[in-house]
């Protein structure tokens, strides 16, 4: 037998249904006597309802139900919720406004929720849906969250000039004296530019009543099922957590946009009592562009000071982070405790202050999209090295090695200890795949030719796997962040995983069976790793964060103890004393003679339980644990991006792109590197073609669609250099750290300092795109003429 | 998209009688616009004439003029040894319209009759001084496009093919939108027989034609004729993708690069 072990390239197991067609998401599970639901949403950015009129829907041909935010109210359930509860620098909470699943008085953003229709068929739904009569007041709206604090129009009462929170980290005083002695300050600003998660399936969802057991079933496509059963039951109060069954099923996508609880799973899965029928709901595309949480959107000055030797003294901070018209589950903690705590990057900055205020906008809410403030963070320090080593008239490689953290583990003033890493290692072998010293030649060929080139670098950190649960706590989050797992042995050797964290593209099901199959030293097909059903394993945290780590970690202990406890049973059957039996290519042997039981026989004793004191060791092999990371972990490296701009059109070619990145002990190359390849294009798409635009005036979403909405094609994307540096993580046995979102951390920043650099100009905006590149080249030449 | 009756006609004649005895009907032909449309419930026909039951697609060189039925697809013009043979510039500009599904579905007279403002046929007709032959005569492509999704058709008039003069040299430029890669800006060039004719799509509300740039290239068939050509930014598309005066300059650049591409 060919053991598969850890960091083989193995193919995935799931690809086999999805490739073929047989995977199963929300939209394919069919319920008996289900019913399709379509949501009336606002066609206004702001208004008050004047009046709901269901009268005519009700009576529409196939209508089962309408129900409005008065009957939501009528039940008495609670709204949505944000988990991460946010302190202000003077000491207050976060002023946020209620979130109500179904509008009662007031319409906050273009696709807020108005009324459920539920109908035998879709189209009847639809067709319904468009005669429930709303009477509204239009009130003006603001979108733009630098305007937000001074506009007229206030979002939700609760919260004056629209300010949620304002929010401090880091040491004001050090950092004000690093600034009074620096003999440089760099300054910038930046904008990071909204966008719209687009995950390939739409959000779905199914919510059943079942009257037999008075107890809920919701389908739904979810990255964390057992978070939504537990908001959904502990906050908006829909049933106990023990009549609230949640399923996510196969999941195309979430990239952060999956993990919130959003009104339309709550909504189906309460009105499938009051119609007592199941009801299904799957977004339309439109639906996904107005209603899916969207990302970023900052809005940030800073300033860099540095002393005459190019030594980084001070960074000067200041975001305004638009959240949308309603907080969204985890949005308060993306712009404060997933970006200001990463703001030191791979530099040794003693003195850090940055200023962050979170506002309301008549605008989709804003949370969690890959990468989640980290992306933001990287794009501050990394847009402002590179722009301070142009001032300086220095080489950006020599201004960043000065500068960097070389002494692990490393206390940064923003919270982050830094465990282990080796920033130079992978900055070298980028700058050698990526040809740095041929670039001045490529440069003066492409000038030839009448092109702009350019190079930019990004020399990333990260914190993944958030982190221990106290820690976490203590910022203000509302849950843990461990993971679960359980490992079930069954009789004839098989062996069954159940984590907490879900697989919605990640590949779990093959690297946590490469990690359970190596270690057991068994065939991967005797591994089956169940999620995703808060039926079938008993609590999680879900995934995001690239936290499958702890996850890994989790199931890498309940080895442990399965290890531990099959030996005693084989000491027993083997006649040996425990502390003889070793364990090695799944066989259990007592060292130095050849008496020895296969794995499988091992598991069969477990459970027939014939040849060992009960009374001692229980019968069967079955073992959990609940693993609390004792750090985050922090993958870090340089990604380097060089293109090539036509002057006469504006567009950018990437004409190279090189990736290094150090995710410690990797499990399944292949797997890694596909997990960076979607993240870089995802960076790329934000970089240059990516923009969520709402129009100033109307509120209303410019980019609703596919038609103005620049999704990024394989086309505009270059085949990377892709390589990998190894400094292991101290903080789990398995050595690993989170890879699943560095590529769309990174490669932002590459990409913007490779354009500005071929442009020739300090300030310009994401995303880079034709007509703005172009304008940019048009503003320099005729100021120069 | 709410209910309507469908028909599937076998004749020309079929169709109109059909579309005389329904209130609010519409041609479909391959359908790459108004469906979508009908998906979005933003048209509501009382009923739809699937014209693809008709035998209009072939095509046909003769007398120096190549002639293609309407119902022909983008597909099978793109990859006509006729067409590439005779005009290769309206195959090239066939092959990249929307996506293979598109080219697959979309027909030569769904495209001039629908006649988008950056739809890539229009600006072969306009740019090859076309003839559109309808159910009830024939059209010079001079008179058919007449303003935003606006031509000369008649109520019920349906075109049935349309006739390409085989030019000199020919080329289509297009720079595609980021978005939807429908035509930002779009520019045919040919050298005929009749002159030379320059056809501009996607950049303003319609297709249309750009006298100063053929005045130049009918002394000079060369790029730098046009090179220094400045377009005016008065009527022209601003949005998102690119300011009025952006899609003025771009129309230099892509006239430019299509004389260059003709010559080649």
């Amino acid at each position: 037998m060919t053991a598969p072990v850890i960091g083989a390239s193995i193919r995935r197991k799931e690809d086999h249904r999805f490739i073929t067609g047989q995977g199963r998401y929300t939209d394919d599970i069919n319920r008996h006597g289900q019913t399709h639901a379509y949501f009336v949403r606002s066609p206004h950015a702001h208004a008050k309802l004047r009046g709901v009129d269901t009268s005519a829907a009700r009576a529409a041909k196939g209508v089962v139900g309408v129900l409005t935010g008065a009957d939501l109210a009528a039940d008495k359930l609670g709204g949505l919720i944000c988990g991460w509860m946010i302190t202000s620098k003077d000491g207050t909470p976060m002023k946020a406004g209620a979130h109500p699943a179904l509008a009662v008085d007031t319409v906050r953003y273009v696709g807020d929720h108005i009324a459920i229709v539920i109908a035998e068929t879709y189209g009847q739904a639809k067709d319904a849906a468009e005669l429930v009569k709303v009477e509204y007041e239009e009130l003006p709206p603001v979108v733009d969250p630098a305007k937000a604090q001074s506009d007229a129009t206030q979002v939700h009462a609760e919260a004056p000039r629209n300010t949620i929170y304002q929010w401090e980290i880091g040491n004001k005083p050090e950092t004000e004296a690093a600034f009074a002695k620096a003999a440089q300050i760099v300054k910038l600003d930046l904008t990071n530019n909204r966008l719209i998660p687009n995950a390939m399936e739409p959000r779905a969802c199914v919510g059943e009543y079942d009257d037999a057991t008075s107890g809920y079933t919701l389908y739904v496509t979810s990255q964390n099922p057992h978070v939504a059963r537990l908001v959904m039951s502990a906050f908006i109060g829909i049933a106990p957590e023990h009549k609230l069954r949640v399923v996510a099923p196969d999941v195309g996508g979430g990239f952060g946009s999956k993990i919130f609880i959003y009104a339309e799973e709550v909504v189906c899965t309460w009105a499938s009592k009051k119609v007592r029928r199941p009801v299904k709901w799957t977004a339309e595309r439109s639906e996904s562009f107005l209603s899916d949480a969207h990302g970023r959107d900052h809005v940030t000055h800073a300033e860099l000071a540095l002393d005459a030797d190019a030594k980084m003294l001070g960074l000067r901070v200041k975001t305004i982070a638009n959240l949308g018209a309603y907080m969204s589950t985890f949005s308060s903690s993306v712009p404060t405790y997933l970006y200001g705590t990463l703001l030191s990057g791979q530099y040794d900055l003693s003195a850090i202050y940055a200023e962050v205020d979170a506002v309301y906008t008549n605008t989709a809410p804003v949370d969690a999209y890959r990468g989640a403030g980290r992306p933001e963070a990287t794009y501050v320090i990394e847009r402002i090295v590179e722009e301070a080593a142009r001032q300086l008239k220095l080489d950006p490689v020599a201004f960043r090695r000065k500068n960097f953290v070389r002494k692990f583990p490393h206390q940064t003033p923003v919270i982050m200890n830094y465990d282990a890493g080796d920033y130079d290692a992978s900055l070298d072998a980028a700058l050698k795949l990526a040809d740095y010293a041929g670039f001045p030649a490529r440069k003066a060929a492409a000038k030839a030719q009448g092109k702009l080139r350019g190079l930019g670098f990004s020399t990333y950190i990260e914190a993944c796997g958030l982190a221990p649960s106290a820690a976490v706590g203590s910022l203000g989050a509302g849950v843990g962040l461990w993971e679960s797992a359980e490992v079930r042995v069954t009789p004839t050797g098989g062996v069954e995983v159940f984590t907490g964290a879900h697989s919605h593209g990640q590949g779990h099901e093959t690297t946590f069976a490469q990690v359970v199959a190596g270690r057991l030293g068994i065939p991967m097909e005797n591994v089956e790793i169940i999620h995703g059903d808060t039926n079938s394993v008993q609590f999680g945290m879900g995934t995001y964060g690239s936290r499958a780590a702890v996850g890994l970690t989790a199931v890498s202990r309940a080895l442990d103890k399965i290890e531990a406890k099959a030996k005693k049973i084989a000491a027993h059957v083997l006649e040996a004393s425990a502390a003889d039996i070793v364990f090695e290519n799944g066989e259990f042997k007592v060292a130095g003679t050849d008496r020895k039981l296969a794995f499988h026989e091992v598991a069969l004793n477990a459970y027939v339980a014939h040849k060992f004191p009960t009374s001692e060791i229980e019968p069967g092999l079955k073992e959990s644990v609940f693993h609390d990371p004792t750090n985050f972990t922090f993958p870090a490296g340089t990604h380097i991006c060089e293109v090539e701009i036509d002057p006469d059109t504006g567009v950018t070619t990437i004409v190279s792109f090189t990736a290094v990145d150090d995710f410690g002990n990797v499990i399944n190359p292949m797997i890694v590197e596909g997990q960076v390849q979607g993240g870089i294009a995802q960076g790329i798409g934000q970089a240059l073609l990516e923009h969520g635009v709402y129009d100033k005036d109307s509120g209303q979403l410019i980019t609703g669609s596919y038609m103005d909405y620049t999704m990024p094609r394989a086309d505009d994307l270059p085949s990377y250099k892709l390589g990998f540096t190894v400094t292991p993580c101290p903080s789990n046995p398995l050595g690993m750290k989170g890879c699943g979102e560095a590529g769309a951390i990174a490669s932002p920043a590459a990409v913007m300092n490779a354009v500005t650099d071929a442009l020739g100009v300090k300030e310009f905006n994401m995303p880079a795109t034709p007509s703005r590149v172009w304008a940019a080249i048009h503003r320099t030449r005729a100021a120069a003429e | 998209m709410y209910q309507f009756q469908y028909f599937r006609p076998k004749s020309l004649d079929e169709a109109r009688k059909l579309y005389e005895n329904n209130g609010d009907a519409k041609f479909l032909a391959g359908g790459q616009t108004l469906i979508p449309t009908l998906k979005q419930r933003l048209a509501q026909p009382t009923a739809l004439i699937d014209l693809g039951g008709i035998a209009m697609s072939g095509i046909k060189v003769a007398g120096g003029v190549v002639t293609i039925g309407a119902g022909t697809k983008h597909f099978d013009v793109a990859t006509s040894a006729d067409v590439k043979g005779t005009i290769p510039a309206l195959a090239h500009l066939a092959g990249h319209i929307g996506d293979p599904a598109v080219r697959h579905m979309g027909t030569l007279g769904g495209s001039i009759a629908n006649n988008d403002p950056a739809a890539d046929y229009p600006a072969a007709a306009l740019g090859l001084g076309a003839t559109i032959k309808t159910t009830s005569r024939s059209i010079n492509a001079d008179d058919f496009f007449t303003g935003m999704f606006e031509t000369a058709l008649e109520e019920g008039e349906i075109v049935t093919e349309v006739s390409f003069p085989v030019p000199e040299k020919a080329a289509y430029m297009k720079f595609p939108n980021p978005a939807s890669r429908y035509a930002m800006v779009g520019v045919f060039v040919a050298k005929t027989k009749t002159g030379v004719r320059v056809a501009v799509t996607g950049a303003a509300s319609s297709v249309f034609r750009e006298s100063a740039m053929e005045a130049a290239l009918a002394k000079s068939f060369t790029p730098d004729a046009v090179a220094g050509i400045k377009v005016s930014p008065a009527n022209m598309n601003g949005d998102l993708h690119g300011t009025a005066e952006y899609r003025a300059h771009l129309v230099t650049v892509m006239a430019k690069r299509a004389v260059a591409a003709a010559i080649a």
